[in-house]
């Protein structure tokens, strides 16, 4: 006589195709081609990138496509010290939100290249390009710091 | 009860759409509030009825948020239903007096994935969904049941089918204002004079399919039998269930089913229902009717009926 | 052509659900090829069991042996058989009272073909070889003879 049944498997397995939408097609195409592209909004003037074809602040659809530096400047970072599952990187590693020169949003990327205890916030960074560049946030490898001086007066208001 | 009106509509249908949630929700919100003569910042409550599981990304309706520019942030809120219920809950908060308007949306993509594996996650967990029925069937195990009633004259038996409908991708907005408000707004609002859902056992088994109790419920709360509505727009997926909900409401031949189509040539997922609302409420603003019947349902094999009942006043 | 990207996605959870004490007792009688149902304070039986009466909110516990043949109450004939259901060649969904409940079970039918079918059909389970306490253990059911 076996145990009372206390659980069983029930697991959901569903396969989508997701179109990325036109803005997100379009940033992702950027990429492609080794180029940064934000949209800014036609009534606060912000630039939002990734781009999202609105902005979140007015609501209103973004178009004016603009084309970004791939260099900007830590707003906020963390340190990934624990194992899991998916895990691709060594550890320890960092990921960071960066404020690329010129635009209004940040973009959410690796820093490698530097140790993690040395990552700060207002630290300068730039791209470090894939050299076979995806249609994704994959073309760029990661961003490494520049080694110019610290911009913490750049990123205020963007914690 | 404080008086509660649609004063514009907007839809988008599109048989695939390549937009993200947010370029897809964005024209229907700004036609809807520019039809209203408002922006985003006269809004009071803004509310969205959609399901992350169409897309399979959880919390994807905090993205389709930006359609609306909830910053600074927004009084917002949220069902994983047809946007009916969002409307309805829209309803509640403007009931509380402090407010004047509402925005509510409902959004789609129902096309990405696979709508009939994805519809049988709401059934039961336990006993049902493990053997992933699909809407269609159990639909036409309704039909059966409505077939095998001995209710139906020979023409409708032709009717009690389950064919399936047509999957489309889609958003609806709908703007709602309250008494002086909205008659300052739209030179004929269509008043919500009854609003009302009802809910039936997540069980098949439980229930009788033929009969459509919850909508009969619900119509009753929302002083459906008092009324006398020109047109009623239906959200039934299936043919059958139309037989099964003009049962239910006790609608005669007078009242016509569904000028606009309905949703069985054009099922948006989690929209379909609201844009009866919409419908319905249209054809009151623009002298077709003075009253007008609506219905949205969710759930397999009509599970959970909302009735909203429309009119002018003067 | 469309200037849009698209990617393919899948989504998967690896979900184990708990069944409380009803569904468990369920399950570990489908298990040992027996069907209980729970019997409500009105004598109404159902099946499968509910942790309360549907009517009444009522705690419900007392189980009572049920079936395991039954009448196909309304059903389905599915054509083509998705990789997730539970048969792989023309089957049909069904509503089945089983003797002795009060509420129908939804499950499948085994039957060659759609003319086989019709409601008021007695029919009985097929086991699964292997059960392990979950619904599938009823593989379908079959036209009794």
């Amino acid at each position: 006589m076996s145990d009372a049944v206390k659980l069983f498997k029930a697991p959901i397995r569903l396969e989508y195709t997701i179109p990325a939408g036109r803005a997100t097609s379009r940033f992702c195409r950027g990429l492609a081609s080794g180029r940064l592209y934000g949209q800014r909004c036609p009534e606060c003037k912000k630039v939002n990138v990734p781009p999202r074809g609105a902005c979140p602040t007015c609501g209103v659809p973004t178009e004016e496509e603009v084309l970004l530096p791939d260099s900007g400047t830590i707003t906020t970072f963390c340190i990934i010290n624990i194992a899991f599952a998916a895990q691709a990187l060594e550890l320890p590693y960092a990921c960071a939100s960066i404020l690329l020169d010129g635009a209004d949003s940040t973009l959410f990327h690796l820093i490698q290249e530097v140790p993690v205890a040395e990552i700060r916030m207002g630290m300068r960074v730039r791209a470090v390009w894939a050299e076979n560049k995806l249609a994704s946030l994959e073309a760029i490898r990661h961003f490494k710091p520049t080694g110019e001086p610290d911009a913490l007066a750049s990123i205020e208001g963007h914690f | 009860m404080r008086d509660v009106a649609v004063i514009s509509f907007s839809q988008l249908l599109v048989d695939k759409a390549e937009a993200n949630d947010a370029e897809l929700v964005m024209p229907v919100v700004r036609e809807a509030l520019g039809r209203a003569g408002l922006q985003k910042q006269d809004i009071g409550f803004t509310c969205s009825g959609s399901s992350d599981f169409l897309t399979g990304m959880p919390f994807s309706f905090v993205g389709a948020l930006d359609a609306v520019g909830p910053w600074p942030p927004i009084e917002e809120s949220h069902v994983e239903m047809d946007g009916a219920w969002a409307l309805y809950e829209a309803w509640v908060r403007l009931q509380h007096g402090d407010i004047d308007t509402a925005l509510v949306y409902a959004f789609g993509r129902s096309t990405l994935g696979p709508i009939e594996d994805i519809l049988a996650l709401q059934l039961d967990p336990y006993y049902e969904a493990p053997m992933w029925p699909d809407a269609t069937s159990l639909a036409a195990l309704q039909a059966r049941a409505l077939l095998d009633s001995g209710r139906l004259s020979d023409s409708d038996k032709k009717k009690a089918t389950a064919e399936p409908p047509k999957i489309v991708d889609g958003a609806a907005a709908v703007v709602l204002a309250s008494g002086d408000r909205a008659r300052k707004l739209c030179s004929r609002p269509a008043f919500i004079s009854g609003i009302d859902h009802r809910i039936e056992s997540h069980l098949l088994g439980v229930r009788d399919l033929s009969h459509s109790v919850s909508t009969e419920i619900a119509a009753k709360h929302a002083g459906c039998f008092e009324k006398s509505p020109t047109f009623a727009e239906l959200h039934a997926p299936y043919s059958a269930q139309e037989l099964i909900l003009c049962d239910a409401l006790k609608l005669d031949k007078q009242v016509t089913i569904n000028p606009s189509g309905g949703a069985q040539n054009n099922n948006a997922v989690m929209v379909a229902g609201l844009i009866r609302i919409g419908e319905a409420a249209t054809r009151v603003s623009n002298r077709e009717a003075d009253c007008a019947l609506a219905h949205a349902s969710s759930g397999p094999c009509l599970q959970q009926n909302l009735i909203c009942m429309l009119e002018a006043r003067a | 052509m469309s200037d849009v990207l698209t990617a393919p996605y899948v989504l998967e959870y690896t979900y184990k659900r708990s069944t409380g004490p009803i569904i468990g007792r369920f399950f570990s009688a489908l298990r040992d090829r027996r069907i209980e149902g729970v019997r409500c304070k009105s004598g109404r039986v159902l099946v499968p069991p509910q942790e309360c009466d549907p009517e009444t909110g009522e705690s419900l516990s007392e189980f009572v042996s049920v079936g395991p043949a039954g009448v196909v109450t309304t059903w389905a004939w599915e054509a083509d058989p998705r990789p997730k259901h539970p048969l792989q060649t023309p089957f049909a969904w069904a509503l089945i009272k089983l003797d002795g409940a009060d509420t129908a079970l939804l499950s499948v039918v085994d039957v060659p073909t759609e003319s086989t079918m019709k409601s008021g059909l007695r029919v009985r389970p097929r086991w699964r070889a292997e059960r392990i306490g979950e619904m599938r253990d009823i593989e379908c059911f079959e036209v009794a003879t």
